[in-house]
């Protein structure tokens, strides 16, 4: 009988056991995970770092200049990487549509927060969640067959360029910046409005003094959220920007942007010449321009809460 | 409840199992990438092969012409479908791939239908691409600006259409597009927009153009009246094994030729009353 009590309480029980295999497999799982984004990374920066490293270009030439065209060596025996257009090009279109889009985002989560009934709200609701699953094919094509003629009548100019792509991506990036929103105007507590709306403020008043200001953070960081999916699309803006290397002039002449040239080029170069060394180096500056993208989301949260 | 699972689980392993062993065992693989517009073709004939062929099993993938001679340069595939010839392509050691020719493209100057121009010469069409015609009334069409839209940099179509039209001299820098179906669909909804593609792309709502009064048709590329064309190639590294091989000679059989290609707008390689070889000197 005392043995018995004995090899129970000195060995694992099946609850111990199956806590440890639990643990193993959340562990593998995390593990994988780590693998695969340390060795994505690494291996974008291997690549990408190789067109200065192997192809001697020079950093100033990547980040300065506006002759892209890694297949060529240029007067002074380097190859031609200049990045710049599609440096200006991406961070043109990315922070044009958010500038479109904060207001309409903001406004949307306001009725559907504050005003709309509950049967209002989950239409909005599902007309969001529509728009998240249009593939962006899709909006590729209605930017060629509507937005590029609409800007081409009523801006000018032969239609593609940095506006158009702004218009495609100010609808595609609209729901998430809107869902967001709505989440952080949700997180204000309840307190806050009551207390605003007892001292006898309207509900406009109450609206952008007191709700607004207390959702700040969360609005900025679903507007960077935005951004960040709006930096990395590819193929609707690809359709719709023009695809011209060319430093953009204005709004509406042809422009390009890292993701664009990227996806035209890949399929055409052979590894390991400068051609796809130099569009590596393109996808190195998006995997960075996320991370940054991240960390300052991570920052304005950690401000927020102070 | 929890057994069940499991015998599931392990009877489903095994069936994964012994499949891929009998796919090893059995079927010999073919892997076939690159060239987009080579891959329709592909894709079907391999699907027609396999019918009579059980034993073999071939997949088709695009990626463009540089992916497939590259990958084939490693090793990584049996064949690599390629747009222009090896030796075009920075970066690959055509010496060491062999070319099997399996149909021929003609390529030609589309431009949108409003710009009156049906015909140009040969050094016209050069103007416009080197930037020296800017608008259609100098060519005599319609008061337009002249919107260039090239293929992307390392195209086998824009190669090839850059060999024959501007003989060594450079581009604009201009407007860029990926895929021919996207090029055809912007020319067609752009004002006095000019653009190429292969012939299957020429549709009703572009025009396409003459050059120095010669038709682009299926006929003039066979005597090289039209010199705007190129070969579809199909890359193997070194001597192509036996299964390889069959499937390469079903490529040039009577039913692929005559049938398929010529459904899907290319032009059959037994056709050709000329042999040209417009490799680029090494």
């Amino acid at each position: 009988m005392m043995d018995k009590i004995k090899e129970k309480i000195q060995n694992n029980s099946r609850e111990t056991r199956q806590e440890l295999r639990g643990r193993i497999l959340t562990y593998c799982a995390i593990g994988l995970i780590l693998i695969v984004v340390i060795s994505i990374f690494l291996f974008v920066a291997l690549k990408g770092i190789a067109t200065f490293t192997q192809d001697k270009a020079s950093l100033k030439t990547f980040f300065t200049g506006t002759n892209w065209n890694p297949g060529i060596l240029g007067s002074d025996g380097k190859p031609l990487v200049g990045a710049l257009p599609m440096i200006a090009g991406s961070f043109g279109v990315t922070i044009l549509a958010a500038i479109i889009a904060t207001p309409f985002a903001i406004g949307t989560a306001l009725y559907m927060t504050e005003i709309a009934g509950k049967k209002g709200r989950n239409v909005l609701q599902s007309v969001i969640e529509l728009l998240v699953g249009i593939p962006s094919v899709v909006y590729g094509f209605i930017g060629l067959t509507v937005v590029v003629p609409f800007v081409r009548d009523h801006f000018g100019g032969s239609g593609y360029g940095i506006l158009a792509g702004s218009f495609i991506l100010f609808v595609m990036i609209l729901p998430t910046v809107t869902s967001m929103t709505v989440d952080a105007l949700k997180a204000v507590p309840k307190h806050y409005k009551s207390a605003s709306l007892a001292l006898g403020a309207t509900q406009w008043q109450t609206i952008y003094k007191v709700l607004l200001k207390a959702a700040i953070p969360g609005i900025l960081t679903a507007i960077i959220f935005g951004m960040a999916r709006a930096f990395g699309e590819a193929l609707a803006v690809q359709m719709v920007i023009g695809n011209a290397s060319l430093l953009p002039t204005s709004l509406l002449t042809p422009a390009s942007t890292l993701t664009s040239v990227l996806t035209m080029g890949i399929g055409n170069t052979v590894m390991g010449t400068t051609a796809n060394n130099a569009l590596w180096s393109l996808a190195l500056i998006l995997l960075l321009m996320s991370l940054i993208f991240n960390i300052l989301v991570r920052w304005i949260v950690k401000k927020g809460r102070m | 409840m929890k057994k069940k699972i499991r015998t599931i689980l392990l009877t489903l392993s095994a069936v994964l199992f012994l499949s891929a062993c009998s796919s090893t065992n059995k079927n010999k693989q073919i892997t076939i990438v690159g060239s987009t517009a080579l891959q329709p073709i592909v894709e079907v004939a391999a699907e027609e092969y396999q019918t009579t062929n059980a034993k073999i099993s071939i997949t088709v993938q695009g990626g463009g012409s540089g992916t497939g001679l590259s990958q084939v340069q490693t090793g990584a595939v049996t064949i690599g479908n390629s747009d222009i010839f090896a030796n075009q392509q920075s970066g690959i050691k055509a010496k060491k791939l062999v070319d099997h020719k399996v149909a021929v493209v003609g390529i030609g100057p589309i431009v949108n239908k409003k710009t009156g121009v049906k015909n140009l010469s040969l050094k016209q069409l050069q103007g416009i691409f080197t930037g020296k015609y800017t608008n259609w009334k100098q060519l005599g069409g319609k008061n337009q600006e002249i919107i260039v839209i090239n293929r992307a940099q390392g195209s086998g179509t824009r190669a090839t259409f850059e060999q024959h039209v501007l003989q060594g001299k450079n581009a604009i820098n201009t407007q860029e597009q990926d895929s021919s179906g996207t090029v055809e669909k912007m020319v067609a909804s752009t004002p006095g927009a000019i653009s190429y593609v292969a012939f299957s792309y020429f549709k009703k709502d572009v025009t396409a153009l003459k050059v120095d009064n010669i038709k682009p048709t299926d006929k003039n590329v066979t005597t090289n009246t039209w010199k705007i064309w190129a070969y579809e190639h199909m890359y193997t590294k070194g001597k192509p094994d036996k299964q390889t091989q069959k499937f390469l000679d079903y490529m040039l059989s009577a039913t692929v030729q005559n049938k398929l290609i010529k459904k899907l707008g290319y032009i059959s390689i037994h056709d050709m009353k000329v042999t040209t070889t417009k490799e680029k000197a090494e």
